[in-house]
């Protein structure tokens, strides 16, 4: 069969909406597009743990630590889904590790703001949890059936973070004046960045059309951040602090809020590396994988020569 | 109240707030994916020991206490944790050893502790030993491993256990509220915990081919509230939004 006639039946097994399996035939660009995203994704929940881990040893209540603990290591377990799901397109973790610690892969901007307050734990766990759940909803239905399947494992415990953070806002909403300007405060900072994590206008994503075409994506960025703004905005309201948006306004006709242009400038600069935070989260796994490489060392060692001893038994 | 009871839940609840605490400053920061999940876990189960622990203490000191109040507003003085469980994650070897030694003795207390003539403290005991029967696992797993690994894993073991069993001898110092609460049937009885524990480690350092360490128990006093320099530090994240922003909810 010819390349193309391969491509044509690939093409129309996601036409007809069947799940890609790892060991199928498929377009190398397909699979490479794959690596780049599921691995971005892995990275992102490594990465993610290192903002809010920031507040572990300084949580305000003991039921907080628990909470903030268990939904730091759910993100780790993430990563490990992730990592596995990349592993069945032929790629190893360490490579993928390789790759960010190198600047190569990329992670979401959002985490290269820094957690500057307590109350930074609520807004990540309501916006950067609630933009992250818009966008892997979609993607639990995506062509790739590794990944797809991660998604849905991953969504349902997104969506518990997403009500603790906002859970956390709505308690420092309903405490002290002093408590309700730290929760304004981090919806100040992090609304942005938040908007920013749903990528480029659809003009100016160029990736966008073939992934729709092979479902990887089924909704397009602008989509998918209307969608943000029209829940979270309400959500805002309930709490009773502001977007800081000025533009903000429901629009009658549309059936969705109208809001101000985003600073891309800033996006494509923490893109590129200049964020507050990008030097500091990548030094800080870097040091992980320097001073962990002489326990996986050891672990190697260890593991072989216990299957030594096991061989030399058995022979 | 109950001084002696309370201040018996306090030395039970600090030891695993403050290990809890050392554990919980690696999130993220593992060698691995698998290890940072682990050491999360066995920090989660020990904050969840200290909850129970201190919810209890508050039942018994009354008034306002809440387990809150108690883990996050008492003073460095009125801490009660052994000093090896202040000891700083030098190198993994060091988040290891700590983990093991203090594995070794918690089983053994919270075996003895599930007879408690104290309903309450023999329930936690109970839900306790199986947690800390996985961790007791997981840190002699990772002795033997480090300790049969490299060259390298295995110097960094030793030291680390050079560091770590000196502090040992602390676990078993008798306090005027330990033999009170061990003659009430509520505690545990040292003695018996400590020749088994010792017998216990000797036998696993043998088996994995470390070195007893010949070094003198460090004069350590913990269990009066006399820390080393770095609980200071400690306490500065743990209580600092309780002592920045007191008497609110959260």
């Amino acid at each position: 069969m010819s390349t193309q006639d391969l491509e044509q039946r690939f093409q129309d097994r996601i036409d007809a909406g069947e799940k890609i399996e790892p060991k199928d035939w498929m377009p190398e660009k397909y699979r490479k597009t794959h690596i780049r995203q599921i691995s971005q994704h892995a990275h992102s929940e490594i990465v993610g743990m290192l903002p809010e881990g920031n507040w572990i040893t300084r949580t305000p209540t003991l039921r907080r630590k628990v909470g903030l603990l268990a939904k730091v290591q759910d993100e780790a377990g993430h990563g490990l889904y992730l990592y596995s799901a990349a592993e069945t397109l032929g790629i190893s973790r360490d490579e993928m590790t390789e790759q960010l610690l190198c600047g190569k892969a990329k992670y979401s901007s959002i985490f290269n703001y820094p957690t500057l307050s307590w109350a930074d734990i609520g807004a990540i766990g309501w916006l950067v949890d609630g933009a992250a759940i818009i966008n892997q909803v979609m993607l639990t239905r995506t062509s790739f059936g590794p990944y797809a399947r991660a998604m849905v494992r991953i969504c349902k415990e997104e969506s518990f973070h997403q009500r603790q953070g906002y859970e956390i806002m709505l308690t420092l909403c309903r405490g002290t004046a002093e408590q309700k300007a730290m929760a304004q405060d981090a919806l100040n900072r992090y609304w942005w960045p938040a908007m920013m994590m749903f990528g480029p206008r659809d003009e100016e994503s160029p990736n966008t059309a073939q992934s729709v075409k092979w479902k990887i994506k089924r909704k397009t960025n602008d989509e998918l951040r209307q969608q943000f703004v029209d829940i979270t905005v309400p959500q805002a309201e309930f709490l009773g602090i502001t977007v800081p948006d000025p533009e903000m306004k429901w629009n009658e006709d549309r059936g969705h809020y109208d809001f101000g242009a985003i600073d891309w400038d800033e996006f494509w600069q923490v893109v590129k590396g200049n964020g507050p935070c990008n030097k500091e989260r990548i030094a800080a796994r870097q040091k992980a994988w320097d001073d962990g490489k002489w326990v996986r060392e050891a672990a190697m060692a260890y593991s072989q020569s216990q299957e030594n001893k096991t061989q030399s038994k058995i022979a | 109240m109950d001084v002696s009871l309370y201040k018996y839940l306090l030395m039970l609840g600090d030891n695993s707030m403050i290990l809890g605490h050392r554990l919980s400053e690696l999130c993220g920061h593992g060698p691995n994916l698998e290890t940072d999940i682990a050491l999360t876990n066995i920090s989660l189960d020990l904050f969840g020991q200290v909850r129970s622990l201190f919810q209890y203490a508050a039942k018994v000191k009354g008034g306002s206490a809440t387990e809150d109040t108690i883990a996050f507003s008492r003073t460095e003085r009125e801490i009660l944790n052994v000093i090896l469980v202040e000891q700083p994650n030098e190198d993994f070897a060091h988040v290891v050893g700590r983990q093991y030694l203090y594995d070794i003795y918690h089983f053994l207390l919270l075996e003895a502790l599930v007879g408690s003539k104290d309903e309450t403290i023999a329930a936690i005991a109970n839900k306790s030993l199986k947690e800390v029967k996985y961790h007791k696992r997981f840190s002699g797993e990772w002795l033997k491993r480090l300790a049969g690994g490299t060259d390298e894993s295995q110097q960094r073991m030793q030291a680390a256990i050079d560091h770590m069993y000196p502090f040992l001898d602390e676990l078993f110092h008798v306090t005027e509220v330990e033999e009170e609460m061990r003659a009430q049937g509520v505690g545990a009885d040292l003695s018996v915990i400590k020749a088994e524990c010792y017998a216990i480690i000797d036998d696993h350092f043998r088996i994995a081919g470390l070195q007893v360490p010949e070094h003198p128990p460090r004069v350590s006093k913990g269990k009066y509230g006399i820390h080393t320099e770095k609980m200071g530090f400690i306490l500065s994240e743990l209580q600092f939004m309780q002592r920045s922003y007191p008497n609110m909810q959260w």
